[in-house]
């Protein structure tokens, strides 16, 4: 029978000053560059990736090499940075395909040995390339999924539910034959079909192989396992974001808005809902930097603490989104208000790189508490 | 400047004069107080050094290694933790000279006067009445929730000094004689079958003017330096995983294979996960208090741990089956102690529903957080401007 594993030293769960640093340089970024109302507007086109924002982010601050070596074009910076990234791109909700190329693809790419992973990964790093891992986005670490035939020198198959496929312009796609291979989506036999999602800030889409070529990356199983594991323990970090949002602007609202000649927010079955939900959000700040530095750190403690964060984060994202359309009142049910911008990718996150049920069988293995 | 090394280079010198194996425990105590090695944050004379709270640790592991007695800080942490401080902010150099030392060595125990069985949340309302007699006071009134109550040589005493002003102000501070022949204390049996606490029945007390800690009227003001330091000692604790109460109910999960249910199993890793969340948020409370940037956070885990203690432990009763059924011992006892994880489960379960009373409500938490972290309105008071005399009850 296995016992718990203890973390030997604690994790830093604080911010430094030049991740507050990074962080304000966001923010800025998107107050500028990424309201709520351009966000609805763009999401219903076929366009509903905001490209010119990513080139700011990627190429302007540098931010899609955060987590590559300096000697491979990127910054040498780890997963606390890219947290901190990605707790601001959640509380705006930005339709930027940061997750899934700068973190998922990338460390893809950092698992495999290969020159040819390695001249991707400096061009993922730039930002100049967008990657897409082909697993479909509910896929956990661990968990299966699905291939495509490698025959002949090409890949053959379809393929379901990638997320940002559509800003994409290179696949990383696992193959029967335990490879991963890059795929341009320039090539012929590649037909990327957007479906209509629950999030369109972070649409998924089809993908098809007719026989497209195909250039091998390397060992499939090592690289997928390595990408979901930070998608998963860094997306907490996104959950926060959306969850500080959902109540920083539920509070703000509540303060302003009166009936019964009184603030709303004055009502004590209002005030306890708020606090409640400010304690959960507080807990989920330090599970998500608990995750961030596990991972940064390289620490045996990572697979406890991404589980930890991972079980923990989708409740009260989406409870967070929930709260606020409601209190919110009729306004947060129409299409203008940016409440359901949050609520739907909070919702879609909570099946994102496993649920937390999932994660929580996980981490039950993990810790010696064994199903009966 | 005292710095680390001077503090080493003190506690060395402490214990060459003073070995521990050949020193009585009060004596070393008292010379260690003496040295100013016992808060070394307290001023000179008063069993500190002025030096930096945090190095305290220095002291202590020095004399850890050299296995010197310590004062038993869990016997007396209402004098160390509430009654020493406000003494401190408040007291004179008489009061601070004649009540720190005994209370630091643990001669003295102190005990908290404060609630009343009128007067819960709505502590400012109390009805204890002190009344001017020359240079004393004469104390009438009923004190509740009293713990060492029945070991205490002195208690901090909040009561009433004018009925004629609202509630607030009308409030003034004393240092209690628990010798006093008016003073009764009485055992309050609770629902785990033992007494923690007491009744304290207060007919006639004389307390001298001496004794009053602060200006009349200004209870109030001094009482919140006893509670902020309430706060200040429930946070700031590192606890490892399973540190909590979740440590029992996951050690019988794992030895007791034929326990386990599908049911029970969802429920005991959900609350597995919540026990580590909020122990990374005490962590983090930690560290930033470390840091030098205290934030909110604390505020927030005494409502975590109310919570999660009751689940925990109403979750344990049921996974022990037919041994659930049972309690270890309903014996009325009067322990020296709080100890909320020590005995078994049905105590753990019935010991933790006061989780969320004591030290502030539930609610009452919730408001705060509510109101001074994110600045929500407050609520509706109806009682600022009425005189305590004309106060519903």
């Amino acid at each position: 029978m296995s016992t718990p594993s203890t973390a030997s030293t604690e994790p830093d769960l604080l911010y430094s000053e030049d991740e507050e640093a990074l962080r304000a340089a966001v923010r800025d970024l998107l107050t500028d560059h990424c309201d709520p109302a351009g966000v609805i507007t763009r999401m219903e086109t076929d366009a509903p990736h905001d490209l010119s924002l990513w080139k700011s982010l990627a190429e302007g601050m540098g931010l899609a090499g955060l987590l590559v070596p300096e000697e491979q074009g990127g910054q040498g910076a780890s997963h606390r940075e890219v947290a901190v990234v990605l707790e601001e791109l959640g509380r705006a909700v930005a339709p930027v395909p940061y997750l899934t190329s700068a973190v998922v693809a990338t460390e893809a790419l950092l698992a495999c040995t290969g020159d040819a992973a390695g001249e991707l990964l400096t061009a993922l790093a730039s930002g100049r390339t967008v990657g897409a891992l082909t697993v479909a986005l509910n896929v956990a670490p661990g968990g299966a999924y699905k291939v495509v035939l490698h025959e002949g020198g090409v890949l053959h198959g379809e393929l379901t539910g990638i997320a940002d496929a559509t800003a994409a312009d290179v696949l990383l796609v696992p193959a029967d034959d335990g490879g991963l291979y890059a795929v341009s989506i320039d090539a012929n036999a590649v037909t990327i079909t957007p479906q209509v999602s629950l999030d369109l800030t972070r649409p998924v889409a089809t993908i098809a192989f007719d026989g497209a070529s195909a250039r091998l990356l390397g060992d499939a199983e090592p690289a997928v396992r390595r990408a979901l594991r930070a998608g998963a323990g860094l997306l907490a970090s996104e959950q926060l974001g959306l969850a500080d949002w959902a109540l920083t602007e539920t509070v703000r609202y509540l303060k302003d808005r009166k009936q019964f000649n009184r603030p709303v927010g004055g009502f004590q079955a209002v005030k306890h809902r708020l606090a409640q939900l400010w304690l959960e959000v507080v807990g989920l700040r330090a599970a998500a930097r608990s995750a961030a530095d596990a991972l940064a750190a390289g620490s045996a403690d990572s697979d406890v603490a991404v589980a930890v964060a991972q079980s923990y984060a989708a409740p009260v994202a989406v409870r967070a989104a929930e709260e606020a359309l409601q209190l919110h009142g009729g306004i947060g049910m129409t299409w203008e208000h940016p409440t359901h911008l949050c609520l739907k990718r909070a919702k879609a996150d909570s099946i994102a790189y496993g649920t937390s049920g999932g994660h929580r069988a996980t981490l039950a293995e993990l810790v010696g508490l064994r199903a009966p | 400047m005292t710095d680390a090394t001077e503090l080493t280079r003190l506690t060395r010198e402490l214990l060459a004069a003073h070995p521990p194996a050949d020193t009585g425990r009060l004596d070393f105590l008292r010379a260690r107080f003496d040295a100013g090695l016992a808060w070394v944050h307290y001023p000179e004379g008063l069993g500190g050094l002025g030096a930096p709270r945090t190095l305290q640790a220095v002291v202590d592991a020095e004399l850890e290694a050299a296995g010197a007695p310590d004062n038993d800080p869990r016997r007396i942490g209402i004098g160390l933790g509430m009654a020493a401080p406000t003494i401190l902010g408040f007291g004179t150099e008489e009061q601070k000279r004649k009540f720190l030392r005994p209370l630091w060595v643990g001669e003295e125990v102190w005990c908290q006067l404060f609630s009343e069985p009128g007067a819960g949340s709505d502590l400012a309302a109390l009805g204890t009445r002190a009344v001017r007699s020359g240079d004393e006071w004469i104390v009438n009134g009923q004190k509740v929730w009293t713990s060492s109550a029945h070991l205490a040589r002195w208690a901090i005493l909040i009561a009433r000094t004018d009925p004629d002003v609202p509630k607030h102000r009308g409030i003034t501070y004393f240092l209690c004689d628990m010798t006093d022949p008016g003073v009764e204390v009485r055992p309050l049996r609770q629902i785990t079958g033992e007494a923690e606490f007491n009744e304290v029945f207060l007919t006639d007390v004389r307390i001298p003017d001496a004794h009053r800690l602060g200006e009349v009227g200004d209870g109030w003001r001094v009482a919140q330096t006893t509670l902020n330091n309430e706060r200040v000692a429930i946070g700031g604790m590192r606890i490892p995983r399973e540190g909590g109460m979740i440590g029992p109910v996951a050690k019988v999960w794992r030895e007791r294979p034929e326990l386990r249910t599908h049911d029970l199993h969802q429920r005991l890793v959900k609350l597995w996960v919540e026990a580590e969340v909020a122990r990374l948020t005490g962590e983090r409370t930690r560290q930033q208090l470390v840091a030098g940037q205290p934030g909110p956070e604390g505020s927030g885990l005494k409502l975590s741990f109310a919570r999660l203690n009751q689940e925990i432990s109403g979750l344990e009763v049921e996974l022990r089956g037919e041994e659930g059924l049972l309690y270890e011992d309903w014996t009325m006892r009067r322990p020296e102690l709080v100890d909320f994880v020590g005995r078994d489960a049905g105590y753990r379960y019935l010991r933790s529903k006061g989780n969320s009373i004591e030290g502030g409500t539930s609610e009452v938490l919730l408001n705060i957080v509510a109101e001074r972290v994110l600045g929500l309105p407050s609520e509706p008071r109806t009682d600022k401007d009425v005189a305590w005399k004309d106060l519903a009850r």
